[in-house]
């Protein structure tokens, strides 16, 4: 590449524009009018979108094997010598940006996806307060976003990882004078950052593993002088300590996974999701569906050279990846806030994305994470717009019917439920169809692996009974808003259902990235996103993809629309065709459907487990500190100090005060027949001077003699 | 002329009705007349010991002994004043404060 042109040499920008609107609104934006606010967030979040759409199709417009482009600012860590596997290194870490074919995807995702939320929140937040507060967080959740997608290293992307934290927890905690809200805010903190816990271990041994956390040198004019991962891992593979397999890329593998499974809510570490959704409905749109839950795929899928390699670490990914899709989807199917069952929807779709990886369908899995990020954010900002237009409403329950009052919104909303579900055409369709097929092939290699395809099909079919259910239940049917609410109604503005329309575009086109396997092509995305996901060569037969027949890809496509068809005929028979019997049908499994009311009494477990068994030790911790710290260490020293300054008193009185004492009493002695002398009665003194004139007189008494004699 | 001794004699008289006025009375304001009685009798005693030996000197000194007795009496007078005002006593026995 001889001359990058503007947008790729200024690629560190994209993430400066909206940390320059977050700064803007962190000093100035008390005083500033909305339009103001609106000009200087939304505006920053464009001109983000526009360089970041300049620099991919810079990138694009190049051979594919050029398509990377690195830049390092400036050594953010400079160089120190660390002992590695490979000897003693000199450890550094850039403030480096890197565009390649997989963080083009994240940054197009994040930038348009964010503007779009951006516009609708300026019609959303319109009657909220704190508004600037609200455009603020946006614009610093955004820079810190892009900062984890465009990192060229670990340590970098890391930064941005707790950074999205932090704006996920002010978000949530939005509405902060709302217990609920502070206590969601707290749990999804708490809980990410034990997820943290995991990644920052796994970090730590990538580098001292491989001696550097850049992924790749790739893109660097000198690449020989800035090992990568990707270079140290292809200069180690083959040596007894680091073959296929190899204990080491199973822990940095798990580690990281577990970090993963904080951000990107997969067992164990979900429960912080669906509390989430206390945040303002495009925060839920924007960061709990669309982007920052989809930055575990992205490191998972970063690290893929890795994962490659560690066979164990993939199948466990994979499994946890199928349980979460199944148990979410499950879970989905009973709520009643439209919004809990979008929160339980993304869980299933991020298990969903999960599956792939572990499956070893890097790419599959981030086409999902593209798709899923334009059908949830519309799900969400839909559902967000009838919110809106019921003034608060959020129980399904009491709504019914909309989609004659509120159009705009409906139609939407309703592409975005059959791109979910997988209905054959739309985003949803393709991308779950590859996930499908290439877990489907895995059982070439082992048959065990049928049963994860087999979980990914059912939980399919469930989705598409939770998204029916929910979309009769709110647009469908007959009315059951009270009476007061039905004069209420009022469609949307236009900044909301604006990018509705947008992003309905999107998910139905997105998809068409894969069209060309209808025919037994390979999919143009996956091409794209090859070189990224590429890894290492090794002799020892890495995970390949397998490859099945076009009539067994048409099969699996007829399997899987026969389960979404099933979901939506039990959803129209329960909840359209005849209201009632979905109540008879819960009430004559009442223990069944308790349980799944109570989300398998997850929460009240981990409450039992660890939650309250670390507030018996705070409070074990209290006893201790008032007892022993404030008890005997404190109120004890008092004592000791009480007892030390008597001692020293009666010291200071009857030793050293007694030796001054008599110090003072030698001299007073010895005063004391001189001392009588002086009465202070000047009269005294008067008889004193004519005694001693008197002496005077008889001692020179002679004298006075002979001069009186001299007289006459 | 009358001879010396007769000046000495009263000047000695004179000094030591002063003297014995200073030691013996409690009044402050009589001690201070005592002690005009002492300075008239110094100034008896130049006076006539200049006149017995012809220079002019004792008579100056006498002067200025005068002059001397005079701002004494009004810088002894304004502190008895004062210590009245604080003490409400002209007493000597009772001005016993500069001692230890």
């Amino acid at each position: 590449m001889n001359s990058p042109g503007y947008f790729l040499s200024h690629l560190w920008l994209i993430p400066l524009f909206p940390l320059v609107g977050a700064a803007i609104m962190f000093f100035f934006g008390r005083r500033l009018q909305k339009d103001a606010v609106n000009l200087f967030c939304v505006g920053s979040v464009f001109l983000s979108f526009l360089h970041a759409l300049g620099a991919v199709f810079r990138l694009f417009s190049l051979p594919a094997s050029q398509r990377i482009y690195q830049q390092i600012l400036f050594e953010w860590i400079t160089p120190g010598p660390m002992p590695a596997s490979t000897g003693l290194v000199n450890f550094v870490a850039d403030w480096g940006y890197l565009l390649d074919p997989l963080s083009c995807v994240l940054v197009i995702i994040v930038t348009l996806v964010g503007l779009l939320i951006h516009v609708y929140s300026v019609g959303y937040m319109a009657h909220e307060g704190g508004y600037y507060r609200f455009f603020g967080f946006l614009n610093l959740f955004l820079f810190f976003m892009l900062t984890l997608v465009l990192a060229n290293n670990l340590l970098f992307l890391f930064v941005g990882w707790e950074g999205v934290s932090l704006c996920t927890y002010l978000l949530i905690g939005f509405y902060f004078l709302k217990k609920s809200a502070a206590d969601a805010s707290k749990k999804a903190f708490i809980v990410n950052r034990i997820g943290d816990a995991g990644f920052l271990l796994g970090l730590l041994l990538v580098a001292t593993t491989f001696g550097t956390v850049r992924f790749t040198s790739q893109g660097l004019p000198d690449p020989a002088a800035f090992p990568g991962i990707l270079q140290s891992l292809a200069a180690l593979i083959g040596q007894p300590q680091f073959t296929y397999g190899a204990p080491v890329f199973t822990v940095i593998g798990l580690l990281l996974f577990f970090g993963a499974a904080g951000k990107s809510a997969q067992i164990p570490l979900y429960v912080w999701l669906p509390d989430a959704m206390e945040g303002p409905t495009p925060v839920s749109a924007l960061i709990h569906a669309a982007t920052m839950v989809a930055a575990g795929v992205y490191m998972v899928a970063r690290m893929s050279a890795i994962y490659q390699l560690a066979p164990v670490a993939m199948d466990i990914v994979a499994i946890i990846g199928a349980t979460t899709a199944i148990f979410a989807a499950t879970m989905a199917i009973v709520q009643t806030d439209i919004k809990k069952v979008l929160a339980y929807s993304s869980i299933s779709q991020l298990g969903y994305m999960f599956l792939a990886l572990g499956v070893g369908a890097f790419a599959a899995g981030v086409f999902h994470l593209m798709t899923h990020a334009f059908f949830k954010a519309l799900l969400f900002l839909g559902a967000g717009s009838v919110i809106h237009s019921l003034s608060g409403q959020q129980d399904i329950r009491k709504m019914g019917g909309l989609r004659y009052t509120i159009p705009a919104t409906s139609v939407p909303f309703v592409i975005a439920t059959l791109a979910i579900t997988g209905v054959p055409g739309l985003s949803g369709f393709f991308s779950k169809d590859e996930i499908l097929g290439h877990a489907f092939n895995r059982h070439q290699m082992l048959d065990r692996y049928l049963a994860l395809w087999a979980v990914g099909i059912v939980t399919a079919g469930l989705t598409a009974f939770y998204m029916f259910r929910l979309l009769f239940e709110t647009f469908y049917g007959m009315s059951r808003l009270p009476v007061e609410m039905e004069g209420h109604i009022h469609e949307s503005p236009k900044t909301m259902t604006v990018p509705l329309m947008i992003l309905a575009f999107f998910s139905i086109v997105s998809g068409w990235l894969a069209l060309p396997i209808l025919w037994g092509e390979e999919s143009p995305f996956e091409r794209f996103l090859e070189p990224s996901l590429r890894g290492v060569e090794t002799d020892t037969g890495a995970i390949t993809l397998g490859h099945h027949t076009l009539l067994a890809e048409y099969a699996l496509m007829a399997a899987s629309v026969a389960f979404v068809a099933l979901g939506f005929w039990l959803a129209r028979k329960l909840y359209l065709d005849n209201p009632k019997l979905h109540t008879q049908l819960a009430a004559s499994w009442p223990r069944l459907h308790n349980l799944l009311v109570h989300k398998y009494y997850v929460d009240e477990i981990y409450d039992a487990l660890f939650v309250n068994r670390i507030k018996d030790l705070s409070t074990a911790f209290g006893f201790f500190d008032s007892k022993v710290i404030d008890g005997l260490g404190v109120d004890g020293a008092g004592w000791l100090a009480r007892v030390f300054s008597r001692l020293s008193m009666w010291w200071d009185k009857w030793v050293v005060d007694a030796l001054v004492n008599l110090l003072g009493w030698f001299p007073k002695f010895l005063s004391m027949p001189v001392r009588m002398f002086q009465t202070g009665v000047f009269s005294t003194y008067a008889v004193f001077i004519v005694i001693g004139l008197a002496i005077l007189l008889g001692y020179y008494g002679h004298h006075v003699q002979a001069f009186v004699r001299t007289l006459h | 002329m009358m001879p010396i001794g007769h000046y000495l004699f009263l000047s000695l008289a004179l000094f030591l009705i002063g003297a014995i006025g200073v030691i013996t009375r409690r009044n402050v304001i009589i001690v201070l007349m005592s002690i005009e009685l002492i300075l008239n009798a110094v100034n008896i005693n130049l006076v006539a010991f200049s006149r017995y030996f012809g220079d002019v000197a004792g008579q100056v000194f006498a002067l200025f002994i005068i002059a001397a007795a005079a701002a004494e009496a009004a810088v002894g007078l304004g502190i008895i004043i004062a210590f009245f005002r604080n003490r409400e006593t002209v007493l000597a026995d009772e001005m016993d404060l500069l001692k230890w």
